[in-house]
Order: structure tokens, then C-alpha cells, then sequence
């Protein structure tokens, strides 16, 4: 029987809306939704359909045998793996208390269900991965607007000339956004990019900054010296709203293009240049406030020199700049229902609330829970159960995060893939792909607010169940029925629906409901309120800050320069991967089965090494080492060596991944202690390994 | 006549591999062999931005093709509309269209030791469909030309 389902990507964590059509339950086609994005789809979202069919990924549940990480397993019922779980967790609660379970995510719209489940369970522990990801940005958004990184949406199809700070947007793939980007350089837009190496994002700008690595900061103050001296303001805008403007301008006297350009190593007349192009293209200027900036000790003052620029623009709230994304209540519409359970009042375990009182209590941050889980302060730590989430892969230093780890009686994986952390965990619950399971709707907000949802396309291949499956099965062993008090996802969409008159057949013709015909922009004169900041103003100082003792405003420190024989670590993406979600997928690891350490060419020649030589990159204190090729280029600063992450991967029942590459996380040993204070982001970007031509170059063969 | 032909607009396409892999998945092939590649040239600096150039390949479906008279098995067919494929029934996969072919463009699919090689998603364009690799292209910079005698 021939199939067709709209649904949600989840090959990545952009999730585009896709249409998948399956014939007998097997995929035939997989396409991005018509209606969104004219068919576009990525190579990550056509191999989804080798990921349903890859061999090489659980297949039931695992209870562990052998000591933890030695690759022993059992398989098991869901009966008798739930059970586990379940008795495990009681078991915990009963003599630590519930607070000594964490569960962490990736994040994402359908985090709410995890957070709930913790919550309910009587913890206050749920974390996410954005230590390591958009924490910083997110923060810097908070401390200037009272709302966070998502407080903004960017209508870049509209925009004059967009600005990225290292944000490689063509190997992110987000393509919705991709496609505006295009279509304004269609139109005759600008895009700047500035970045440590040249990436296709970068090969598509209209200008490039090779900045040298830690100084994107640096050059963020000579643009705003160069534009407060050329009066490239909104005025109005800055009256109306903003505060601290006259502190900003005395700050920045000293910070003058001349100065940027010497430490960030590009030509100041090219930093002019670049001010007289957003000077004609403002107010459509739009300054991209980073994405993954957890990297260096200043990002969160390089996040927020990129929000005051977008301020100073004056480009908040109109066509082809920065707007607040709109949702149901915009629209004149109710909202739906989600699955909720307020916080339990506790502490949290990773000190966020009690001992960091200035970052958001949300998610927290989940790299701050290993020092209080070694030292059992405030309360020992007894179990992690990681949602489809690699702490061993997203974090840094895996191998301190085990010495936290083994403190505990219960490691769970929820997964539809082996991960570093679910091979060393103690029970692998097999999550369904995302092209085998139905989840809750959700809302997405912006200019046009949509509802939509993830749906199957076809049945589980092997013995594996949603997430709201294995949530709820889980739920009622611990007795929490009322918070999963739901027995089928059809009784879960009716429930979600019910406020807001609009039925499951009003997602068919689409895949999503639209909440409004055209753009809902608010009136620009009106914006009173929807800058949650203490003064209810854009504040360039932040009361906030100011009252932890923190500058608004930070001096730029030059960053270090490698030792001799070691250069800075710089981690990235590309576009055919997912970091290690892919690395085993069979149609991605063809197109790249291993990855590349990029090297500027005249370390290359001190070091004798040529484009596919293998270089030996080892840790700081060589407890981690790996060879691989390497990429010898004008275009990776000198004191830097790229690599993409993801690889390196040390699971053998992901044979095609298994030992392929280096690890960008396991050379970063000591890096979680290595954060920024007042971002609340992991300095990803802060290490220093040693670099040098391998042995194994050999030509000799002593072999028959 | 030729009557089809896949054009890059270079100026959108950002090498992200898509289309390789829209059109091996839709032909069910295994890992090896691939029907279209995306290449790009060394960076080069071009007005202060480091550049590549990008090129899509595929078969050309030549106007004369040198595969089909060579093919023992008569497998290799050109249709009305230019579009040259192989007819898999009677494929013995001697591969002497890859011999003949001055691009190497046939390969043979490991699956079942036949040739095979890009017919413009045939069965796509007769159902008024877009080939794969046009279809799905990620910033639809691949497009699928009608050449016209003007």
C-alpha cells in the first residue's frame, strides 16, 4: 500500500519539515515539504532512509554484563529493561532522595516531555547540551534584551547584507534559512563572514575576514568604534529604547579599527571598507549573534558586541532585520496544551540557581554536575539518563566525565544509535528513527507561527519504541500517571488540540497549521515590554551583570599563542554530518569516513608534511593521540589546526565509524573546567595539542 | 533529438553533496557506486575572498552517444527526447559502454554486477516529475533545462 506522511526531519537538530512517501511500510522517497521548501532536502535527510535500514544500530534493549564501556550485552525485553530502569530508580530515590537523578537532552521542542518526566520523578535535574552550545549567546541575549538567544528571529531573505561570525551556515543546513541567505545574495545582498579558516559559507561571501583565533571580539570593537565614529546609528531608536549608549562610546574610544585589525591580523582599510557598506545597508543590517559560540573565554562578550551592533542598527522589529517571533496569542489564536510539572523546589545539582545566580535556571549547565558529583556537593549524584544525547561526544574530556560517572548506580541511554556514552552506559533503551515514531505537536514561532508535528512513516524496523512510549511505560512503574496520564498518541494530540478548535485532519493538507495568513509585525513605536530587562530597556549595561559583580563591558585580552610544536584546537562542521549522530550512517560515511587535520602551509613545510601525509595530534598531557591525513591550506590561520567533529569514535558495533579520525573532545583534556563565568558557555576553542608528522608515513614495507 | 539537460547555477549551489546521494538512495544503490558527482576546485583568492569553483557531472546523453553502438546486448538505448539508459534486462554488465564513453560514466552496481548510469530519472520526468537530484536539490541551484530549436 503507497503512503504519503508530512512530517519532521530529524537527521539533525535543525528538523525540517519533510514528506516521506513509503510503499508496504518500506520508504520510497523522502522530500523537504513542497509547501516550505519546494522538495529541498539535504544528504543527511535522504540517508535517513540507511539509517532505518542500518544493521549497525540497537535493535532491542541492553543491559550491560561486562564492566562499564567493555562492549559486553545482554539483550532484553522491554518487559524486563523498563523493569530494570525502574527498579533501579526507585531504588535511588528511596535511600539519596529523587534529586540524585539528572536526565540530559539535546534540547529541542519536544524537550518539555523529558523535563516533565525528571521533574515528576521529584528531581530538579534536567540539562541540555547548550553548555557546549548556544549558552553564551543565549546569556549575552538575556543580559542586553531581557530575552533570550530565540527572543529574535532574523528575516534574512529581506536583509541588505548579513554578517556571520564564524557561524558556517552551509554546513549547517539550516535550509529554510539557507534559502533566504541565497535568495538576498540572488537580490544583491552583502555577506560578510569572518571566520578562523575559509568554509563554503565563507566562499560564498561577498567579503572575508581570516581573523586570528580569540579575536572575534577584538574586531566586533573596532566595527563599533568605526561605527559610533561615523554616526552609523539609529538615533531614534537608540532614545527610545537603549540605555548605556554614552558608557558604550566612551568603552570603545580606544578600541579603533587600526587596533582590531593588528589583533586580529586583517587590513584595517578592509575594516573601514566594511563599515561604509553597513553604513549604506542599515537599518537591513542584520549581525548573526553567533550559534555554537562556546569557544573562547570572551565569547559571551563577543556574542554581545554583535547583539549591541544589531542595536545599533536599529534594525529590531522590521522587514529584512531582526523581529520578536510571533506565537498563538499574536495571532489572536489559543494555544495548544504541552506536556508539564513545575520544578521541584531543590537545589539544583550543578549549582546553577544557588551557586551561579546569574545564569538562567533552566536547563542549567550540564558540565557544571561532574565537580559536584565527584565531590557529592550538594547531594550525590546516582543516576543519568541521557535522551538521545552523547555528553561523551558533545562535551569535552570524556574520561573525566567517567571518574563523575562511576559514581553512579544508574547510566541509561535512550537512543536510536550506540553513542560513546550509551556504549559505556549500563541499560541501551532503543528509541524508534524519527521515520518509525509519532511524537507531540508543537508550536513553532515566527513571522507566521505554524503548528506541526513528527509522524511515522512506517513501522519500527526492529524492536524499538518512541519516546513518548518509552517516557510513559517508564512514568507508570514510577507512578506518575498524572503527568503521562495518556495511553495513545491519538489521546495525547486530542488533549494538545482541544483549546484551540483545529483537529488532527487540519495537519493533512500540509504538515503543519498555519496560525496566520500574513507577517504579524508589531508596531515599532510600540515595543514597550518586550525588553524584559530590569529597566525594561535594551541595556548595553546590564543591571544584571552589574549586580554579580560582572563588567558589561570587558576589556579585550589578547589570547594566548601556541607553545612551540602545538597549535590552537578548532573544531566544525560540515555539511554531509551530523557530528557522530552520522559518522556510521552508510550513505554519509561514504561520502566522508573520516576526517582531516587542516594546517596551514607553512607549519605544513616546518613540519615536512604535504596534503595526505598523516600528522600525529596528541592532548596536552598525551593521555589521548590520533593519526590522521593531513590538509595542508593557506586558508586555517597558522596558529590553528581544524578538524571536523564527530570522528574518532570508539564503538565497535559501529564498525564503519570505529577508531575513524580524532576525536576533537578527547584531545581536550581538563576543558570542563575551562568555562566562561559570565556566558556560562564550555571555551571549546581554549586548547592547545601537539602537533606533528607521524611515523607511520612509512613508504618501507618489511612485510611479504 | 536532445531534449534535457541538468544545469548548475553555481551561484547557489553550496557543494553540500545533496544531490549525490538523492540520486543513488532513489535508485536504490549500494554503497560504491555513484550516478552524478559535485567537485570543487582548490580555494582560490578572488577579490579578497577565498573562491572555488563548483561543477556537477553526470552523464551527458550525448547526441551521438559512443555507448549505445558499442553495447553487445543492445542494453543501451536512446530515446525520442535524447535521453540515454540502459535497459537492465538485457545489462550483461561487460561494461564496454564505460570503455566506449570518454567520461567513464557507466559503473557497475555491485548489487547485481550490471552497468547502470544516470537516464535523467525517466521514470520521474514521465510521471511529470523532476529528476531526484533536481528534485530535492538543497538550494535548488540544480535544474533540469528544456532545450528548445528556436
Amino acid at each position: 500500500m503507497k503512503k504519503s506522511v508530512y512530517s519532521i526531519c530529524g537527521m539533525c537538530t535543525v528538523r525540517c519539515p519533510i514528506r516521506v512517501e513509503s510503499e508496504d511500510n518500506k520508504i520510497t522517497w523522502i522530500e523537504g515539504n513542497p509547501h516550505l521548501l519546494g522538495g529541498a532536502l539535504c544528504a543527511k535527510g535522504t540517508a535517513g532512509q540507511a539509517l532505518l535500514e542500518d544493521h549497525e544500530r540497537p535493535q532491542q534493549p541492553l543491559i550491560r554484563v561486562g564492566a562499564r564501556g567493555a562492549g559486553r550485552w545482554r539483550e532484553a525485553s522491554w518487559e524486563e529493561a523498563l523493569d530494570y530502569v525502574a527498579d533501579k530508580l526507585k531504588d535511588i530515590k528511596k535511600n539519596y532522595g529523587p534529586e540524585s537523578a539528572v536526565l540530559s537532552s539535546r534540547g529541542g521542542p519536544w524537550q518539555q516531555m523529558y523535563k516533565a518526566f525528571i521533574h515528576a520523578f521529584g528531581s530538579p535535574n534536567y540539562t541540555n547540551h547548550d553548555c557546549t552550545c548556544g549558552r553564551n549567546t543565549h546569556h549575552a541575549s538575556l543580559s542586553i534584551n531581557g530575552v533570550g538567544r530565540k527572543g529574535f528571529a532574523y528575516d534574512v531573505k529581506n536583509a541588505k547584507h548579513l554578517v556571520l561570525f564564524g557561524r558556517d551556515m552551509f554546513s549547517a543546513l539550516r535550509i529554510a534559512e539557507n534559502h533566504q541567505t541565497l535568495d538576498m545574495l540572488d537580490k544583491g545582498g552583502r555577506l560578510t563572514y569572518v571566520d578562523v579558516r575559509q568554509t563554503m559559507t565563507g566562499a560564498k561571501a561577498t567579503r572575508f575576514f581570516q581573523v586570528r583565533p580569540g579575536t572575534d571580539y577584538a574586531l566586533a570593537l573596532g566595527v563599533i568604534h568605526q561605527v559610533i565614529k561615523q554616526g552609523y546609528y539609529d538615533k531614534d531608536f537608540l532614545a527610545r529604547y537603549v540605555t548605556g549608549f554614552e558608557e558604550l562610546c566612551t568603552f570603545v574610544e580606544e578600541y579603533t579599527p587600526a587596533w582590531a585589525a593588528k589583533e586580529c591580523g586583517v587590513k584595517e582599510k578592509d575594516i573601514l571598507a566594511f563599515v561604509e557598506e553597513i553604513g549604506a545597508d542599515r537599518p537591513n543590517v542584520i549581525f548573526h549573534p553567533g550559534w555554537n559560540l562556546a569557544r573562547y573565554s570572551d565569547s559571551f562578550y563577543a556574542s554581545r558586541a554583535m547583539h549591541i551592533l544589531n542595536v545599533l542598527m536599529g534594525n529590531i522589529e522590521l522587514k529584512g532585520g531582526l523581529f520578536i517571533p510571533k506565537g498563538a496569542g499574536d495571532c489572536g489564536k489559543k494555544g495548544i496544551r504541552s506536556i508539564d510539572c513545575p520544578k521541584p523546589d531543590i537545589k539544583r545539582g550543578d549549582g546553577v540557581g544557588w551557586q551561579y545566580t546569574h545564569f538562567e535556571k533552566g536547563p542549567g549547565l550540564a558540565h557544571l554536575f561532574f565537580n559536584h558529583m565527584l565531590s557529592e556537593d550538594p547531594y550525590p549524584i546516582k543516576a543519568w539518563i541521557a535522551m538521545r544525547h552523547d555528553p561523551f561526544s558533545g562535551m569535552p574530556d570524556p574520561e573525566k566525565q567517567k571518574l563523575a560517572m562511576d559514581k553512579c548506580d544508574l547510566l541509561v541511554s535512550i537512543d536510536t544509535n550506540y553513542s560513546e556514552f550509551g556504549w559505556y552506559s549500563d541499560v541501551i533503551l532503543p528509541e524508534s528513527t524519527y521515520l518509525e515514531r509519532d511524537n507531540f505537536i508543537v508550536q513553532q514561532k515566527g513571522l507566521k507561527p505554524r503548528l506541526t508535528l513528527r509522524r511515522k512513516a512506517v513501522e519500527p524496523k526492529y524492536n524499538t519504541k518512541s519516546s513518548w512510549e518509552i517516557f510513559t511505560e517508564l512514568a507508570n512503574r514510577l507512578g506518575l500517571h498524572d503527568t503521562f496520564p495518556f495511553k495513545t498518541i491519538e489521546e495525547l494530540w486530542a488533549w494538545q488540540l482541544e483549546p484551540t478548535g483545529y483537529t488532527m485532519a487540519d495537519f493533512d493538507a500540509k504538515g503543519f497549521i498555519e496560525l496566520s495568513d500574513s507577517p504579524v509585525f508589531y508596531d515599532r513605536d510600540k515595543l514597550d515590554g518586550q525588553f524584559k530587562t530590569p529597566s525594561g530597556k535594551i541595556e548595553i549595561i546590564s543591571e544584571l551583570l552589574t549586580k554579580t559583580g560582572l563588567p558589561s563591558l570587558k576589556p579585550f585580552v589578547s589570547p594566548e599563542a601556541p607553545e612551540k610544536d602545538m597549535l590552537r584546537l578548532i573544531y566544525g562542521k560540515v555539511a554531509v554530518h551530523t557530528q557522530g549522530h552520522t559518522t556510521n550512517n552508510p550513505m554519509l560515511s561514504e561520502l566522508m569516513p573520516t576526517n582531516t587535520a587542516w594546517i596551514h602551509t607553512k607549519k605544513a613545510k616546518k613540519l615536512g608534511i604535504q596534503s595526505g601525509d598523516l600528522l600525529e595530534l596528541s592532548s596536552a598531557d598525551k593521555s589521548y593521540c590520533a593519526t590522521v591525513a593531513a590538509h595542508v591550506t593557506d586558508h586555517v590561520h597558522p596558529e590553528a589546526v581544524f578538524t571536523v567533529h564527530g570522528f574518532g569514535k570508539e564503538i565497535p558495533r559501529q564498525t564503519r565509524s570505529f577508531m575513524a579520525g580524532v576525536s576533537d573532545q578527547k584531545l581536550m583534556i581538563g576543558a570542563l573546567d575551562n568555562w566562561d563565568q559570565a556566558g556560562g558557555g564550555v571555551n571549546l576553542c581554549e586548547i592547545f595539542v601537539h602537533v606533528k608528522k607521524s611515523i607511520r608515513n612509512t613508504k618501507r614495507r618489511v612485510e611479504l | 533529438m536532445k531534449k534535457y539537460m541538468l544545469h548548475l547555477n553555481t551561484r547557489r549551489c553550496i557543494a553540500c553533496f545533496g544531490c549525490m546521494v538523492h540520486c543513488k538512495v532513489n535508485k536504490s544503490l549500494p554503497v560504491g557506486p555513484f550516478l552524478c558527482d559535485i567537485s570543487c576546485t582548490p580555494l582560490k583568492m578572488i577579490g579578497g575572498v577565498p573562491k572555488t569553483e563548483i561543477t556537477f557531472s553526470a552523464c551527458r546523453h550525448c547526441e551521438e552517444p559512443l555507448c549505445v553502438p558499442v553495447c553487445p546486448t543492445d542494453a543501451m538505448v536512446k530515446r525520442e527526447d535524447g535521453i540515454v539508459y540502459i535497459d537492465q534486462e538485457k545489462c550483461i554488465g561487460c561494461m564496454a559502454c564505460k570503455t566506449a564513453c570518454p567520461w567513464d560514466i557507466p559503473v557497475k552496481n555491485p548489487d547485481d554486477g550490471k552497468a547502470v548510469k544516470c537516464d535523467l530519472c525517466m521514470d520521474r520526468i514521465d510521471a511529470g516529475l523532476k529528476p531526484a537530484c533536481v528534485a530535492k536539490c538543497t538550494t535548488h541551484a540544480l535544474q533540469l533545462v528544456t532545450l528548445e530549436t528556436v
